[in-house]
């Protein structure tokens, strides 16, 4: 049975798994205690609770519990590891080292170091959407403290060599922090086998619940310490302090549990899929997939539609789709995904593309609906497009002189 | 952000889809906004020559709903007008109809700069000099 609408946005976020609330409920009422009390059962069933999260949190990505800090997300989580790095080492040095296609969360923490004082390097990425390992050492300084490298991009889905950077970085004696948001539950993440040595991450991603996440700080090997960004109780180890979240953490912690089941198996899945999904639409004529697609996450496709614009092209069918698209039409600035432009995507094909992100409880059926809508809507919007017109009479629309308005 | 029933009605059913003979006098080719900006609309229209009437328009848009809306919407007022009554066209009154929302005025403006351009073409086409038209301020 085709159920509608079909959500294909879960790189935007996912829907709790049932698992998770049923798991989370008893948190809100008769388990409601602060985990910081330390004098009644409340406080100690609340602390056991967030205890055995922070294990199954902490086991996800290969981590010892103690190096589990729980943020409010990721956001926070980018935050503190680039501004805490930045303080803590500022002794060391005040160079980082981040790239142009990062989420905005760590690319304007990185705009706010700058203001400080600091030096910040953003390397390109190719048109896989990686970086550059030979561009990456040749921006290395003596006052590097920190490469700041997501995992995999938001965008397009390319996973970056994580294991090479940090070799990279060990051998300078540089941290390597990554927002792995996308990667954490989708592929298999292990901090120690990657070399890193703080690592953001976030439930809402992965089937858990919104405004929780958790911070990776090494804790071995080396020791790295990040300065507090909120004052307040010195909880989970004076690094962020505030009444732990914990019917929040109780989800992340079965989120992750549930991940560390079922990722390869989702993985599998979905990886077909979307397989079936990207062949199927790059079979229409000028169609592109965006980014690497050896180097991906399994659930993730990116593809331009030459000569149609990507937010008509959702108009088509978003009364029962959910996508995203790299055209900002309704952005103040007319400015299309900085992503798809730093790829070295022209503006009309950055304007052209959508995302699809599919999930734990995407079906084949929805997938074959999306193909039938996607390809309709994309040859109805081009017997409307005058660039099509264009392209089929032979014009080079390179050579025309566009009015810019 | 959700469309107006009017914008959606348009996008669904857009009037006046086509392409008309560009190289007759009696045709006008507006041809404006750029790729890059995600937004182009080629507006033309055909002139009654003895009654000096706009007998057809058509238009084909490369951008969003609203785009798409605001060409549909000028055509349809374009035709049965004389080319005086069409360069008066107001991009206002093109958000009103379809109940744009701000960010979306850009798209009115584009489709009245598409009707301004496809009246000087024909105006120049046929010996005319240029109408000169004020800047649109909302850009």
């Amino acid at each position: 049975m085709l159920k509608l609408p079909i959500y294909l946005d879960h790189n935007a976020t996912t829907p709790c798994d049932p698992r998770v609330v049923e798991t989370m409920i008893p948190y809100f009422t008769n388990n409601f205690g602060n985990a910081a009390s330390r004098n009644h059962p409340f406080g100690w069933q609340a602390e056991e609770a967030v205890d055995n999260a922070r294990v199954q949190v902490a086991k996800l990505i290969g981590a010892d519990p103690k190096e589990i800090i729980f943020t409010s997300g990721a956001t926070e989580a980018d935050n503190l590891a680039i501004k805490g790095v930045y303080e803590m080492y500022a002794s060391k040095g005040n160079h980082i080292i981040t790239c142009n296609i990062e989420h905005k969360a760590v690319l304007d923490t990185c705009k706010h170091i700058e203001k400080e004082g600091g030096e910040v390097t953003y390397l390109k990425v190719n048109p896989d959407g990686l970086i550059d390992l030979k561009e990456l050492e040749a921006a290395i300084k003596p006052t590097t403290i920190l490469i700041a490298i997501m995992y995999a991009n938001n965008e397009v889905g390319t996973v970056m060599p994580m294991k090479e950077i940090s070799a990279l970085a060990k051998k300078n004696g540089i941290l390597v922090f990554s927002d792995a948001t996308q990667a954490v539950g989708k592929i298999p993440v292990d901090v120690n086998k990657d070399g890193i040595d703080l690592l953001a991450m976030t439930a809402h991603k992965m089937y858990g619940p919104k405004g929780i996440g958790a911070l990776y700080v090494r804790r071995k090997n080396p020791r790295v310490k990040v300065t507090a960004q909120m004052d307040g109780g010195g909880h989970e180890r004076g690094m962020r302090s505030g009444t732990l979240n914990v019917p929040g953490i109780v989800g992340f912690g079965k989120a992750c549990e549930l991940a560390m089941l079922e990722m390869d198996t989702d993985a599998k899945r979905l990886s077909a899929l979307r397989d079936k999904l990207e062949n199927a639409l790059i079979n229409i004529e000028e169609a592109y997939v965006n980014g690497s697609r050896r180097y991906r996450l399994p659930h993730v496709t990116n593809i331009s539609f030459k000569h149609v614009e990507g937010e008509g092209l959702l108009m088509g069918f978003n009364k029962d789709i959910a996508l995203s698209s790299g055209s900002a039409c309704t952005s103040a600035s007319l400015e299309p995904s900085y992503v798809l432009k730093a790829l070295g995507l022209g503006d009309d094909l950055a304007h052209s593309s959508l995302r699809f992100g599919l999930g734990r409880f995407t079906t084949e059926e929805q997938i074959d609906y999306t193909i039938e809508a996607v390809t309709k809507t994309v040859n109805k919007l081009r017997e409307m497009s005058p660039l099509w017109e264009m392209y089929k009479e032979g014009i080079d629309l390179s050579t025309i002189e566009w009015a810019h308005h | 952000m959700a469309y107006s029933e009017k914008v959606i009605g348009h996008y669904q059913n857009p009037k006046n889809v086509g392409t008309l003979d560009k190289s007759k006098s009696n045709v006008g080719t507006g041809l404006v906004g750029a790729p890059e900006c995600g937004d182009v609309m080629r507006l033309q229209i055909e002139v009654d020559e003895t009654t000096g009437m706009i007998k057809d328009a058509k238009f084909k848009t490369f951008g969003c709903g609203s785009a798409i809306a605001s060409s549909s919407l000028a055509t349809e007022w374009l035709k049965g007008k004389s080319i005086d009554e069409a360069a008066k066209i107001d991009n206002m009154e093109i958000v009103e109809e379809l109940h744009l929302p701000p960010v979306k005025i850009h798209c009115s403006v584009l489709a009245e700069d598409a009707i301004k351009a496809a009246i000087n073409d024909y105006r120049k086409k046929n010996g005319m000099p240029e109408l000169k038209f004020e800047e649109s301020v909302v850009h």
